[in-house]
């Protein structure tokens, strides 16, 4: 069942070699034999890239995305595994959802779910979840995200708890008194527009929170769509002194500021909302760095229908699982390919736990094979995830998945 | 200049842009002094008025305006019909568009949703206020009547006061002003102030924004300002930041006052002000109609000369 790619590049978090040819199975090798063949002359192949952050709305909201057009939408992205957040209808807080999910989505085709459970019970704030059931039911993570965790002392005991599991605890870091009813960074921009705007502190100051508790407490902690300078420089003072935390930046966070919003089109609206440009350069000096270990898109769909809104009442959300990769390679454009891979699989595998993935003999086929070269503009109405717009439209890129495999199953193939 | 396809705000504007619009107020105001106060220019156009925020003043000077110059004005309270049910901004705008609508006149809470609009509507869209972002008939009146009393605004220096940050009558004018060759400087408490804004000097000293002011334009204290806690309370504000005789004599002799209304009648102004020989408060009224069959004249026949046919 083995597919032969000939004379391909070969591209992970350690550099690149090639051109060779490869046999993809339930492992890579590099002898063999095969039913097909992937002529992919000029082409790279990279281990599978992981996504901590995205939203697939099932169950409850299935109008928005579901798992069966969430996964196949990771898998054009050139994700094997997506790890989908929990704030569901009704939120992924009992083990018996988690497995029920869990079994569904291993009946269809495209990437694996992992899934994040509650922190606390309905995400809610009050009561911790059953993280130790939760997590023997297959969390890969703890995370409030949807709501952004008020309670201290809640924080605190779920980063106390969730040590037992060996898990880390996810947040989304905002202070909401001060984040009010923002829609926008608060800035020049929000002050011309007349825009209610949420200031960088609102965030800076909730990360500072949060660090003081893991400094408490111990634990592992994950800063979800880091998106201000002053955050970040909380986050690198934190893992200069050794704390035990991660952080994570999203595509938009990467190349889009809140000039944007000029447009008053509600498809830029986001939370944390798209930032200043210092905030936007810092956010990408700091994955290069590598204080953010990880690009995660927090791919947020939304019905048309609800984005058409005004931008007081349209919802938060940028989706990204089938433009991440191009967007970054294209316009990330001095980064260092395998510094770029890097944050794409073994920055987020790290996270989770998992084991870094380099194309080795034996190596698990949880692979992407992506063209580095042919340019092609996005067109939302052929991407699977059921939100078909996006702030990126016509956007020129390159870098474009042409192939996915997943324990050594093709899940995508463009060819 | 151009002709203008929408009225949004002021992005885009020459000063001939804004000279054009108050000639023809000109002409029309003559109209209206007239004992039949009414014009064909728009005969056989459709003007909807779709305020899904009330204002009773805004949308009666616009309705005024359309039929005064014969166009057939299509009154739609979205308030109260469409949103109660559920139904959308786009969705009501796109039934309007279903019957023939020429140009739509917007009042709205969200800043922007009259941007959305013109991507919507093929017709002409005029911003009659939308959130804290603009309010361009308010901004153009109100230069049309200091016109009216000074002759010209250049280097002029108009003060205004008061709840700046979600005040779209502040935003347009400092957008308006400047291009006229006034200058702004806009005071209010701090808790009431943007981070910036174009066109307009911000300070928290009052003195400072009134002194040798050429004009002082107050601003409405909406009372949720209090209840979200930006303000302590009605009696600090009034003690901090009320333009009273005492504080007015900072400005230039017989500089005048204008309110764009409702008012809070000793809150942010001193009632007797309000009646004293240098408010423009009714004047500003009355230039509001003749500036808005102007604005539907130029956006709806597109002229350039600015002569009514």
């Amino acid at each position: 069942m083995a597919t032969l790619v000939k004379n391909v590049r070969l591209i992970d978090s350690q550099g690149q070699r090639g051109p060779v040819d490869v046999w993809i199975g339930r492992t890579l090798s590099f002898s063999g034999r095969a039913e097909s063949v992937i002529e992919a002359d000029g082409l790279y192949l990279a281990p599978g890239f992981v996504d901590l952050h995205t939203h697939l709305r099932e169950p409850g909201q299935e109008e928005k995305e579901d798992l069966a057009s969430g996964l196949m939408a990771a898998a054009r992205g050139g994700y094997s595994a997506v790890v989908a957040m929990p704030n569901t209808v009704p939120v992924l807080d009992r083990p018996e959802a988690l497995l029920a999910l869990a079994q569904r989505a291993s009946t269809l085709p495209g990437a694996r779910l992992l899934l994040a459970a509650a922190l606390s019970r309905g995400q809610a704030g009050q009561h911790l979840a059953e993280l130790e059931l939760l997590s023997r039911a297959g969390a890969v993570f703890f995370t409030d995200d949807g709501k952004t965790n008020p309670s201290s002392a809640l924080l605190a005991r779920g980063l106390r708890y969730a040590k037992a599991s060996g898990r880390v605890v996810a947040v989304h870091a905002e202070d909401e008194s001060l984040r009010g009813d923002g829609v926008m960074n608060e800035g020049p921009v929000s002050g011309r527009l007349g825009l209610p705007g949420n200031p960088g502190a609102a965030e800076a100051a909730r990360i500072a929170r949060d660090l003081e508790i893991l400094r408490y407490t111990g634990g592992s902690l994950h800063i979800q769509h880091l998106s201000t300078a002053r955050g970040l420089e909380l986050v690198r003072q934190a893992v200069t002194d050794g704390l035990n935390v991660t952080a994570e930046a999203t595509p938009h966070h990467l190349l889009l500021t809140d000039q944007a919003l000029t447009s008053f089109d509600p498809v830029f609206k986001v939370a944390p909302p798209l930032r200043s440009e210092p905030d936007r350069l810092a956010i990408v000096q700091g994955l290069r760095e590598g204080v953010i270990t990880a690009v995660a898109t927090d791919h947020a769909p939304h019905t048309r229908a609800e984005k058409d809104q005004d931008l007081l009442r349209a919802p938060f959300g940028i989706t990204g699982l089938e433009v991440a990769f191009p967007l970054l390679f294209t316009l990330l454009s001095d980064f260092p390919l395998p510094a770029l891979i890097e944050r794409f699989t073994d920055g987020p595998r790290r996270i989770l736990g998992l084991p870094p993935l380099h194309l080795q003999e034996g190596a698990p086929a949880d692979l992407v094979l992506f063209d580095p070269q042919s340019e092609r503009a996005v067109d939302p109405k052929l991407f699977a995830s059921k939100a078909k717009f996006s702030p990126y439209a016509d956007w020129k890129l390159k870098g474009w998945p042409v192939a996915t495999w997943v324990g050594g199953e093709r899940v995508f193939y463009a060819g | 200049m151009e002709s203008l396809k929408h009225l949004l705000d002021f992005a885009g504007w020459q000063p001939e842009t804004a000279q054009a619009i108050f000639e023809t107020a000109r002409l029309m105001e003559e109209v209206l002094s007239r004992p039949v106060k009414k014009v064909p220019a728009l005969n056989g156009f459709t003007v909807a008025t779709v305020f899904f925020e009330p204002s009773t003043r805004t949308r009666s000077s616009f309705e005024l305006a359309a039929r005064r110059m014969s166009a057939d004005v299509v009154s739609f309270n979205a308030q109260t019909s469409s949103l109660a049910k559920g139904e959308s901004y786009r969705d009501t705008l796109l039934t309007l568009e279903a019957m023939g609508i020429d140009a739509y006149v917007i009042r709205v809470d969200a800043s922007g949703l009259v941007h959305q609009a013109t991507r919507w509507v093929k017709g002409a869209v005029i911003n009659a206020g939308d959130g804290w972002h603009a309010h361009p008939t308010q901004a153009l009146l109100d230069a049309y009547t200091l016109l009216g009393v000074m002759g010209s605004l250049e280097n002029k220096k108009i003060a205004i006061i008061g709840d700046i940050l979600h005040s779209r009558v502040a935003r347009s004018n400092s957008e308006l002003l400047p291009l006229l060759g006034a200058q702004v400087v806009a005071a209010g408490p701090a808790t009431l102030l943007p981070d910036s804004l174009p066109g307009a000097q911000l300070t928290t000293d009052l003195n400072e924004a009134l002194a040798d002011a050429d004009a002082v334009m107050v601003l409405r204290l909406q009372k949720e300002r209090m209840d979200s806690g930006l303000v302590p309370s009605l009696p600090e504000y009034r003690a901090g930041w009320q333009v009273n005789s005492a504080r007015l004599a900072l400005a230039k002799p017989e500089a005048p006052l204008l309110h764009p209304g409702p008012m809070n009648r000793d809150l942010e102004l001193e009632g007797t002000l309000a009646d004293s020989p240098r408010s423009l408060v009714i004047r500003q009224v009355a230039a509001g109609v003749a500036i808005r069959m102007s604005v539907l004249y130029h956006l709806l026949v597109g002229r350039r000369d600015g002569h009514p046919r």
